[in-house]
């Protein structure tokens, strides 16, 4: 019994993480249909920077956050505006090809500056050990990812709902066609929403280098996780990237745990079988 | 209602609703064979809506279609057409790396049930080559035959779309604004081409210009804010108050 | 205004010169042997080309020719060659008959698998073959007793073929299969683009919602080449396991689905000779430069792939018929 609860425990805070790494990309390709396979490679950007800043320039490591979303945001605007958006109405295949084409290259990119050895991120003293509750003991750093999960949430919910941007955002992810009628400039829209999507991507990456490591193949690694939330949860739903990702931690964790020959196995099998049913995912609406 | 002439195509009660919007509300048609009907009206007064929903691009939300006396509400869209109703597309919805030869020759490999024989060159296809050349003739694209569609004249283009929906050898012809964005010289040769088709084809079409609706239909129906306002004779509907009002009455209507 | 110098006639030439042998074709064959005489060293090199040529013809059919998108093709390479190999570990290492059940075996999941491609488009089908891909790649990796897992199959050498050529060490006998393998499949190809089925798959890349209207129902189309598809990705693996008496989990893994459609992407999709001059170009390149720095391959491949998608959107063959000035 406590053992299901551990392993519910570890895979929600799994879960958290992916969210802050996918949920990005499920907003900006609700709003501009472009599939971008590098935003794992942004989490990737994230993830050095922050071992980076803390390694080099001796950041503490809640410095060392803001720094990875910052490095992640700034990169992909140059990105956006240069490259991706000539892309924006190619076909899917050549948008998925040349994002891939990044991935590749960014990764080559981390082979040359850090080699492929494993990075390792000194988390503060008060981030480490566990935590004792009802005779069972919680990764304190697990808590402070769903901690951090929780806020990005709340920040990005209050932001859609009650904000001016975030009204523009939902308007042009519903009908890009009259937003722009209405006079939005939905490009410079995407433009901004594409930042913070790749920024909370480096977020995630820079969280993540605790629980699952970094090396140059991290961003090949992650996308596929992302792209599991991103499809099941539907485009352009915040809630359903977060149901998505919580399910996708609990599975992954939970089927590694109780059935280690098939776990992988099972969540694959999962994603089939979700999409098949419902081709835009649990909470797509187009 | 329309004379003596039987009834190719029924619709009963037709509604569809997106979301609150009621966009086709109630509407109940007949078309009888041979006929050449105008669906007229404003625009948003869900035409289009209307012909998708004949032609099963969207599903109705009660009502029923009829072809021919057999029940096609729940037929998915190739089926109807292969019972005999096809459509035509207000926004050019042709295959733009193909040929006028390729396309027309393909729709009709698909209305023989040829199109899946991957064993078979395509140029041993000689009837089905032949048909669809005869058809690229009749619409004047015969010069055009085998360019590529992209590089064709809108124009063209636009018979294209036609010349497509013939090759399934139709019953019900629907045009969605065959002149759609046609100079209006060109828009006549376009309906000289439309009233040349054979006699026993029963054709609605939608169109804006009023010149060519009352020289070319010989019944109207007006459609206004999703349901039928009226159904008449050109001159019917010409002297109708209530149309006056609604649309005639409208500064022009693009 | 119709003086046309068309004819049905006419029309009915044209179409039939559009699927005529060319003469870069008729060339381009026969210098397909050169190996054998030029560079007897490399060909186990030329067999591993021929070999994914074949697999990039196949998604050439699906990709190229009916719009249906694939990140997960090596399912059915890593079926036919887990088929091919255990054949042949079970005692039965007659070549052909080996393929022709392995490609069976791989055509008919295709078969099974396409009742669920031809549901769904855009990101859902890319994640669909993507999910597909890795389900089978865990599947065959938790079935250590059947596939060997990460360790995989060591094969006992496959017959001789017509009980004559054997299999020899340096790959005579290997690329002699091989190519006639990819000829064959490339005849069967060539024949299938250039008929009314193949006039339809295009069909339903070029506009998939007008194919319902003129009466098509274009699901069954995309069946059928998905299964044929498939099949054909199945031989290549099959031909994979008996000229190199080895199979590996790797036939299965997502580097090889990524790998064929950057191939394809290189040498232009949708005219089958892009999938084997991209398997050419793609496999020579790595061949060369693994020799100067491997770590930094998907270096260039990355980069390649981001300048052909910018500049030469319909690959390296594309690129040469505009420069030609052709229609394509």
């Amino acid at each position: 019994m406590s053992s299901l609860i551990i392993v519910l425990f570890d895979g929600f805070a799994f879960g958290m993480l992916l969210f802050v790494l996918s949920v990005g990309l499920s907003v900006t390709l609700g709003l501009m249909n472009f599939i971008n396979l590098a935003h794992g490679a942004f989490g990737m950007l994230g993830g050095y920077v922050a071992v980076t800043v803390m390694r080099q320039l001796g950041f503490p490591f809640l410095l060392a956050l803001p720094a990875a979303f910052l490095a992640a945001a700034i990169v992909s605007v140059l990105f956006e505006r240069l490259l991706f958006r000539r892309l924006y109405g190619a076909a899917e295949l050549n948008q998925v090809l040349f994002t891939i084409g990044v991935v590749f290259v960014a990764s080559s990119v981390a082979t040359y500056l850090f080699g492929t050895v494993q990075q390792v991120l000194i988390l503060p003293d008060w981030l480490r050990g566990s935590v004792e509750l009802f005779g069972m003991r919680f990764g304190v750093y697990r808590i402070f990812l769903i901690a951090v999960a929780l806020v990005v949430t709340a920040v990005l919910v209050f932001g859609l709902e009650r904000t001016r941007l975030g009204a523009q955002i939902r308007a042009a992810v519903d009908n890009q066609r009259a937003a722009k009628g209405l006079g939005l400039d939905v490009e410079k829209i995407f433009g901004i929403t594409f930042a913070l999507g790749s920024g909370l991507a480096g977020l995630g990456g820079a969280l993540a280098v605790e629980i699952v490591g970094l090396d140059p193949s991290f961003g090949f690694h992650f996308l596929v996780y992302v792209l599991i939330v991103v499809s099941v949860g539907g485009l352009g739903s915040i809630t359903g990237s977060f149901v998505g990702a919580a399910l996708l931690g609990i599975g992954d964790v939970a089927g590694k745990y109780f059935w280690p020959e098939i776990g992988s196995f099972l969540i694959y099998l999962l994603l089939v079988a979700i999409l098949f049913v419902r081709p835009l995912g649990l909470f797509g609406k187009r | 209602m329309a004379g003596n002439k039987p009834i190719v195509l029924q619709t009963e009660a037709l509604t569809k609703n997106f979301g609150a919007l009621q966009v086709t509300r109630s509407v109940s048609l007949n078309l009888p064979h041979g006929c050449r009907h105008a669906l007229i009206g404003p625009n948003g007064a869900g035409k289009t809506t209307l012909i998708n929903l004949i032609t099963g691009q969207l599903k109705p939300d009660s009502g029923r279609i009829l072809l021919g006396g057999e029940d096609i509400t729940n037929a998915p869209v190739a089926a109807r057409v292969r019972k005999g109703l096809t459509r035509t597309f207000q926004i050019n919805t042709l295959f733009p790396d193909l040929t006028p030869l390729e396309s027309v020759t393909l729709a009709v490999c698909e209305r023989e049930n040829v199109a899946g024989q991957f064993w078979r060159g395509l140029s041993s296809q000689q009837a089905a080559i032949d048909e669809a050349f005869d058809i690229l003739e009749k619409l004047r694209l015969a010069d055009v035959a085998t360019r590529n569609t992209r590089t064709l004249a809108y124009g063209r283009q636009r018979l294209l779309e036609i010349a497509l929906a013939l090759a399934t050898k139709p019953k019900v012809l629907l045009l969605d604004e065959p002149a759609a964005g046609v100079p209006k010289d060109e828009s006549s040769m376009l309906f000289d081409v439309i009233s040349s088709l054979p006699e026993d084809m029963s054709i609605l079409f939608i169109e804006h210009d009023m010149d060519i609706v009352f020289r070319f239909a010989s019944r109207i129906v007006v459609l206004v804010a999703g349901g039928v306002l009226v159904e008449d004779t050109p001159d019917g509907v010409r002297t109708d108050e209530r149309v006056r009002e609604v649309y005639l009455g409208q500064a022009h209507n693009g | 205004m119709t003086n046309s110098t068309l004819t049905q006639a006419t029309a009915r030439d044209w179409l039939r010169r559009q699927s005529r042998w060319s003469l870069p074709e008729i060339i381009f064959w026969p210098l397909l042997l050169l190996p054998f005489v030029l560079f007897p060293t490399y060909l186990p090199l030329a067999n591993q080309i021929a070999i994914a040529a074949l697999f990039a013809l196949s998604v050439d059919l699906i990709l190229g020719y009916a719009g249906i998108i694939t990140l997960g093709h090596a399912m059915f390479f890593g079926l036919g060659a887990y088929c091919a190999a255990l054949l042949g570990k079970n005692g039965w290492g007659e070549p052909l008959t080996g393929l022709l059940i392995a490609g069976a075996f791989a055509g008919f999941i295709g078969f099974v698998a396409s009742f669920i491609i031809v549901r769904v488009q855009h990101l859902a089908l890319l994640m669909i073959t993507l999910g597909l891909g890795f389900l089978t790649l865990e599947l065959a990796n938790s079935l250590g007793w059947l596939t060997g897992g990460a360790d995989g199959l060591r094969v006992p050498r496959t017959w001789p073929i017509f009980n004559y050529f054997r299999f020899d060490l340096w790959g005579y006998t290997a690329y002699g299969y091989s190519l006639a393998v990819l000829f064959v499949c490339f005849l069967l190809s060539r024949r299938l683009v250039n008929s009314s089925f193949g006039l339809a798959l295009r069909g339903v890349r070029e506009n998939s919602t007008r194919m319902p209207a003129i009466g098509s129902a274009y699901k069954s189309h995309q069946q059928i080449i998905y299964t044929i598809s498939a099949a054909m990705a199945g031989l290549a693996g099959a031909l994979l396991a008996q000229t190199t008496s080895t199979v590996a989990l790797e036939v299965l893994s997502f580097n090889r689905s990524a790998d064929v459609v950057v191939m394809l992407i290189l040498g232009g999709t949708g005219r089958l000779y892009g999938a084997i001059i991209g398997a050419i170009i793609f496999l020579v390149a790595r061949d060369q430069l693994a020799g100067i720095n491997p770590q930094y391959w998907y270096f260039w491949i990355g980069l390649l792939l981001m300048v052909v998608v910018l500049f030469m959107p319909k690959g390296i063959l594309g690129f040469i018929s505009r420069l030609a000035g052709k229609r394509d």
